[in-house]
Order: C-alpha cells, then sequence, then structure tokens
C-alpha cells in the first residue's frame, strides 16, 4: 500500500468541505474493495477521507411508506432491521448474503453502490426495488445511477447520503452465489410495485440491468413460467471459469424464476 | 487532522487498556496489534481479506483486521485473542475448542474463536447450519471443520446454561 494523507471528519458537511482540501481524495466507507485494491496499488489515492465516523450517515428509518437506509449502515444492520424484514423482506436476504459475516459487519450500502461492482448484489436491490439515491446535493433516480462497469453518475466529491426504497407489494431476491466469494454468477431481484414489475440482474454483464421484457409479462401475468420464455437479448454476457455466456443465459431464467416464486411466497 | 507526514493520531482501547499512539495512515488494523502493540496471536493468513485468521472483535463485532485502517478504529474497543482469558481462565470458547479438539496446527484459531464467539453473544442457540454459515468467513486446512462445530456448539449450550 502506498502512503496516503487521511481525514477523520465527524459530520457530513466536514467531509464535503475537507473534499477539496487535497489531490486525488477517495472517500472510504467499508473498504471491503478499497482497502484490497489499496493494497494490490490498483488504488493509490492521495489522501483518504473516512466516513466511518459520521454518525448521520448510519441507520434504518421508516418514513411515508418508504424504507431510508442511511449511506454508511453495515449490511448486517440491514440483515437484522426488524423494520426492514418486515417491510421489504427481499432486501432483508440480499444483506444476509453478502461476503460473509465479518464483511457484512464492515461493508456499507453507500460504499457498494458506490463501487458499484458488476457482481455485487446491492445494485440489484437499488435498480429492481426503484430506489432513490439522495446525495449531499441532488436525488439520483435508480435507473440513472449505474453508468457503466465500477460507474456510477456520482460526480467528484458527492457523497451518498442516504438511500430511499418505496415499499414493493412483493418482491423476491435469488442469487446463484460464485462458490467462494459469495458475488453473484447471476442473481435476480423482482419486485412489484401496483401494476409495475421490475426486474434487476447483476453477476451477468458489466453492470447490473433490468430484463423489460420478462417485466411487461409479468405486468400482465406474475407467474414464475414467465421467465421460461425470455430471452436475455444481449451480446455482453459475462464468460468466465464460473459460467460460460451461454450457461449464465439460462441459469439467469432459473434465478429469475425462482426469484417470482419467492416474490410470491413473500406477499 | 490534516499531516503532510501521511500520519495520524490514534487512540483506543485494546484488551480494556488504553492504547494513543502516532502512526503511518495506512497502518493495518492488524499491523497496529501485532508489529506496534505486539499482540501476535491475531494471525495474517492471506491478508486478503479471505482467510479470518486475522479476526478480532471491534465494538464486539467480528472483523478481519487485515481489512481494516488502524486508524478508523479510533475511539473504539478492540479485543483480540489475548483478551479473551480472564486470568489463568480460558474463555470458555477457548476451553471448548480445548475439549473437543477443534484445531490441529492452531493457525486458524484465534480467527475462528473470535468470529465463534461472536456467534454466540449474537445468539446462543445457533443450529449447525448457522454455525457453518457464520463461519463461512474462516478457512481451516487441517480439521474439516467439524470439530469446531461441535465446540461452538458446546460452548453455546454452556453459555445458556446447559453445560
Amino acid at each position: 500500500m502506498y502512503p496516503f494523507n487521511y481525514y477523520r471528519p465527524n459530520t457530513i458537511n466536514e467531509a464535503v468541505e475537507s473534499f477539496k482540501s487535497f489531490e486525488e481524495v477517495q472517500w472510504l466507507a467499508g473498504g471491503m474493495t478499497l482497502l484490497p485494491s489499496l493494497k494490490l496499488r490498483l488504488a493509490a489515492p492521495g489522501a483518504l477521507i473516512d466516513l466511518n465516523h459520521i454518525e448521520e450517515l448510519r441507520g434504518v428509518a421508516t418514513k411515508a411508506k418508504k424504507i431510508t437506509i442511511g449511506a454508511m449502515t453495515r449490511h448486517d444492520d440491514v440483515n437484522s432491521s426488524i423494520e426492514i424484514k418486515r417491510a421489504i423482506p427481499a432486501l432483508s436476504f440480499l444483506a444476509g448474503g453478502i461476503g460473509d459475516s465479518q464483511v457484512r459487519n464492515r461493508g456499507t450500502i453507500g460504499g457498494s453502490i458506490s463501487n458499484n461492482d458488476p457482481a455485487a448484489d446491492y445494485p440489484a436491490a437499488i435498480l429492481g426495488l426503484n430506489a432513490t439515491i439522495k446525495t449531499n446535493n441532488r436525488e439520483i433516480a435508480a435507473d440513472n445511477f449505474f453508468t457503466g462497469m465500477f460507474e456510477t453518475s456520482l460526480q467528484e466529491g458527492e457523497i451518498i447520503k442516504e438511500i430511499v426504497f418505496p415499499l414493493p407489494d412483493i418482491a423476491g431476491y435469488v442469487k446463484f452465489p460464485h462458490p467462494a466469494s459469495g458475488y453473484a454468477i447471476s442473481a435476480v431481484m423482482v419486485a412489484r410495485f401496483g401494476k409495475t414489475v421490475r426486474v434487476a440482474v447483476t453477476g451477468v454483464a458489466s453492470c447490473v440491468f433490468r430484463m423489460s421484457k420478462l417485466e411487461e409479462v409479468l405486468a400482465q401475468n406474475f407467474i414464475p413460467e414467465a421467465a421460461d420464455y425470455i430471452e436475455l437479448d444481449r451480446d455482453d454476457i459475462n464468460s468466465d471459469l464460473a459460467a460460460s455466456a451461454e450457461y449464465r443465459a439460462s441459469l439467469t431464467r432459473v434465478m429469475a424464476k425462482r426469484a417470482i416464486e419467492v416474490a410470491q411466497q413473500n406477499g | 487532522m490534516v499531516d503532510a507526514r501521511n500520519k495520524c493520531n490514534i487512540s483506543l482501547k485494546v484488551n480494556g487498556e488504553l492504547v494513543s499512539l502516532e502512526i503511518e495512515s495506512r497502518t493495518l488494523l492488524v499491523e497496529l496489534l501485532r508489529n506496534h502493540l505486539g499482540l501476535t496471536g491475531t494471525h495474517v493468513g492471506c491478508d486478503t481479506s479471505q482467510c479470518g485468521c486475522c479476526v478480532v472483535h471491534v465494538d464486539g463485532r467480528s472483523v478481519k483486521s487485515c481489512t481494516m485502517l488502524a486508524a478508523t478504529a479510533a475511539g473504539t474497543e478492540i479485543v483480540t485473542i489475548e483478551g479473551m482469558a480472564t486470568g489463568d481462565k480460558m474463555h470458555p470458547v477457548q476451553e471448548a475448542f480445548r475439549e473437543h479438539h477443534a484445531l490441529q496446527c492452531g493457525f486458524c484459531t484465534p480467527g475462528v474463536v473470535m468470529s465463534g464467539s461472536e456467534l454466540i453473544a449474537r445468539n446462543n442457540n445457533p443450529s449447525e447450519e448457522e454455525i457453518r454459515k457464520w463461519l463461512g468467513g474462516n478457512l481451516c486446512r487441517c480439521t474439516g471443520y467439524h470439530n469446531i462445530v461441535k465446540a461452538i456448539q458446546a460452548a453455546a449450550a454452556q453459555a445458556r446454561g446447559g453445560g
């Protein structure tokens, strides 16, 4: 790890202000991806601003039929929250399947979605559940947040404050995890809001995406079999040691079908 | 706070004792414990947050200390394997590991004990499946985990007063 400067603010304002006083700055959230990247010298920031001591970035609240989760809320806290378990069991389940116990004790929702790993779980929750990302200066809709592999629409120095989830009627998340890492080889979040259905897929391409054809079919008839006949019309499906593109496409249909089944059970 | 030498000051509690020192900002928590404080019971196996040999408690939660900056741990209470025993009396999880022969080479053991003890603190009646799932972040290449699971079951039984 190359040396870097370090700053530990206690408020969001301090954090945003301090960003301007360093060069080549990165936010440090849970560090579950950033610290290994620093060790491998894949990243060498001039300074880290540590968000771990900012109380106002943490916590779960229910307001106006929406669940609000602070950006620095740990995966384990999302998984253990009774409020979330009741309101969006699929989100609680998703958080409990990230990495291992120790990763869930440190990793944060804001850190995960800012990193936008193509195989991470949370991007599927944000996109599938149509969450809104609130930053220090604006609100970003889920559909406009994830822009590419490890890329988001966040700007330099912008900080996520909280993520707001509308409550779906029903939702289900199913993952086929990589046996060693727990990352998704393919995972699907399905959610129904009234007459609208959203289906988000992670682990399959360079960035989380929606299956719009399946969404249309499910909006008419919310049955698991709908997933059987949906083709993934994409030429960018990942092919690697864990799964070929063809296998992944097939697996994704299975994950979608199971997620629909789980959503029905959750409802 | 801003220090051009890339250093920072931290204060934290380690096994009940207050520690204050100046460190390089890039110091990992495990480096602080082993190299600065001489607490070499916390091991470094993989240094890539996979094996779990470096697990310690930070404010009661198990954490891989190779993947946390010491600077981030400022103001927290750390417990390492050295802080588990009370005098000559081993912690119930340590005692159960001895009783059930839950180790062979022992390299991973400090991390597994720290993980297992957090599990029991959260849930003193975990199922075998819950124990195995919880220990997903601790790799042991000797035991096949079987006796580790038995030891944690026994320690959990003791924690709920079933001896």
